[in-house]
């Protein structure tokens, strides 16, 4: 079902397709003109063949490093929704639970991640990725929290009649009505929180902690004058990123295609 | 109607007040009704009469504040906990990521009937509402009047002696309606089912019903109970007929001769 009614009249598919590409292409054409033709950038500027071959020289450990923070990212997805899921079903379950966690998500939601992440990677310790997960848990929390918080509360009230009319027990209507009624919700939190648990992750690795990850090889790279290398790196980070926002991404197509009505 | 029929709903001296910041509103008052089994009741009256409230105390879908409502003999509340009712509302409600299949074996499910079982009473009902080609739809894919048929179904599914109807119709268009009112009094026929209707249509009113029940706002209240006595078959030769149209005057003076403003909706 492609229905995309307002650009099918403007454009035909293959131009969303190319579009993009082309784009991407005359970018990647100017950076090779300013940095190896007319080299006019600056130094810490490297040239996109450089990168790429970096990339590929080094793909081994950029992997490796890749694995620790997506692993890292992950654990603070899963860990930050379960806790998000659980708070929200309480706060949509107890109204008084509700209004005792409003004040403080609203503060974990103004926390700068920064802030606190010199902080945690200290009291875990140098060795320890859990500074690093915590962060991105905490960072996934919120988002999480208030989109399934907002699906528990969209059951409609015919809904609700139907099922009080056929005498379902309140499991049996958590289970068949509130249950699939959030999950596009929970799915939408997942998608934002998807991209902010990379970002988090791959942030905290430069106060601190093991020394590994893409955000410390980043750093230390950077600092040490490889630009091209470090430009590698940040090409892994971004796959990360696309891979986690592409999975989460298709999950919430599949869960949001019966939504409407 | 002898002492002895069996009454399928008996509502005693029943009154509603919602409480709110300005005031306690009285939907209903001394509301005195009784419908006997397998009779087919409509409620009919202006905006606010509390004919719908009465369905859903009826129903047990809200509490009564005063009187006494027994379906089938029960308290109101053991008869929804016994499934003695099947509901159908203004919207059809289906529920948009369950096929028509699931939909209609909704109510089954929840009481533990055995798949094999579910799965032939639905083959039953989406054939009695004529949507047998549909189970593996979802509602998205159906229209109005398709949906509706669906929750008719889903109210029929776990055999009520009793059917009740919040304008199940009110959100179609003509044509579907005049179809679906005749096979609605075809299934309650085949069902042998008690039917409570609520409706703002006379000609609906006096199409479908036995007796129609008239009521008027502030406070809702019932002001006239008039005997239809239609006969038999219910088909479209009797919307032409003149009985037809002297039952219609009828609910039309009853309606208008209630000393409240007349109804404005259509």
């Amino acid at each position: 079902m492609s229905s995309y009614p307002d650009t099918a009249r403007a454009a035909p598919p293959w131009v969303r397709v190319a579009a993009p590409i082309v784009v991407g292409v005359i970018i990647l054409a100017l950076w090779f003109l300013v940095v190896d033709v007319l080299k006019v950038a600056p130094r810490a500027l490297p040239s996109p063949v450089a990168i790429v071959n970096d990339l590929v020289l080094r793909a081994g450990i950029i992997l490796e490093d890749m694995q620790i923070t997506a692993g890292n990212a992950l654990a603070g997805l899963v860990v930050g929704s379960i806790i998000a899921i659980a708070f929200a079903a309480l706060a949509a379950t107890f109204r008084p639970i509700d209004g005792m966690l409003a004040p403080l998500v609203a503060a974990i939601a103004v926390v700068p991640i920064v802030a606190i992440t010199p902080i945690l990677n200290t009291m875990f310790g140098a060795s320890s990725q859990f500074g690093r997960q915590y962060v991105a848990a905490i960072a996934v929390f919120v988002p999480v929290f208030v989109n399934v918080l907002r699906g528990l509360r969209q059951t409609r009230p015919v809904h609700r009649d139907v099922l009080r009319a056929s005498a379902a027990s309140g499991l049996q209507t958590f289970r068949v009505l509130t249950l699939p009624t959030a999950l596009p919700y929970l799915l939408t939190g997942l998608r934002i929180a998807s991209s902010v648990a990379v970002i988090a992750a791959l942030v905290a690795e430069y106060f601190g902690g093991p020394a590994d990850g893409i955000g410390t090889a980043i750093a230390s790279y950077a600092k040490s004058g490889r630009a091209s290398l470090a430009f590698a790196y940040v090409a892994g980070g971004i796959a990360i990123g696309l891979v986690f926002f592409l999975v989460t991404s298709l999950l919430e197509r599949l869960a949001s295609r019966r939504t409407p009505v | 109607m002898t002492a002895t029929t069996e009454l399928a709903v008996r509502v005693t001296g029943v009154g509603k007040t919602f409480p709110t910041k300005a005031g306690d509103v009285v939907a209903l008052t001394g509301v005195d009704l009784t419908v006997a089994a397998g009779e087919f009741v409509s409620l009919i009256g202006p905006s606010g009469c509390g004919k719908s409230t009465l369905l859903r105390l009826i129903a047990d879908l809200d509490g009564a504040s005063s009187g006494s409502l027994e379906i089938f003999g029960k308290p109101a509340k053991q008869a929804r906990i016994d499934q003695d009712y099947g509901i159908a509302f203004q919207q059809a409600g289906l529920l948009p990521w369950r096929t028509v299949a699931g939909n209609i074996e909704l109510p089954l499910e929840l009481h533990g009937m055995a798949k094999r079982a579910r799965a032939a009473r639905v083959a039953e009902l989406a054939e009695l509402v004529g949507l047998s080609d549909f189970v593996t739809r979802y509602p998205d894919q159906l229209s109005g009047g398709m949906q509706q048929r669906v929750a008719i179904a889903r109210a029929l599914a776990a055999q009520p002696r009793l059917l009740l109807m919040d304008e199940p119709f009110g959100a179609l268009d003509e044509m579907t309606r005049e179809y679906l009112q005749g096979e609605l009094t075809r299934i309650a026929d085949d069902t042998g089912a008690a039917v409570v209707f609520v409706t703002h249509s006379i000609p609906e009113a006096v199409f479908l019903s036995d007796r129609v029940v008239v009521m008027s706002p502030r406070p809702g209240r019932i002001t006239d109970i008039l005997d239809m006595t239609l006969g038999g078959t219910r088909d479209d030769a009797l919307r032409e007929s003149p009985k037809y149209f002297e039952r219609v005057t009828a609910v039309r003076e009853a309606l208008h001769g209630a000393p409240v403003e007349r109804a404005n909706e259509r």
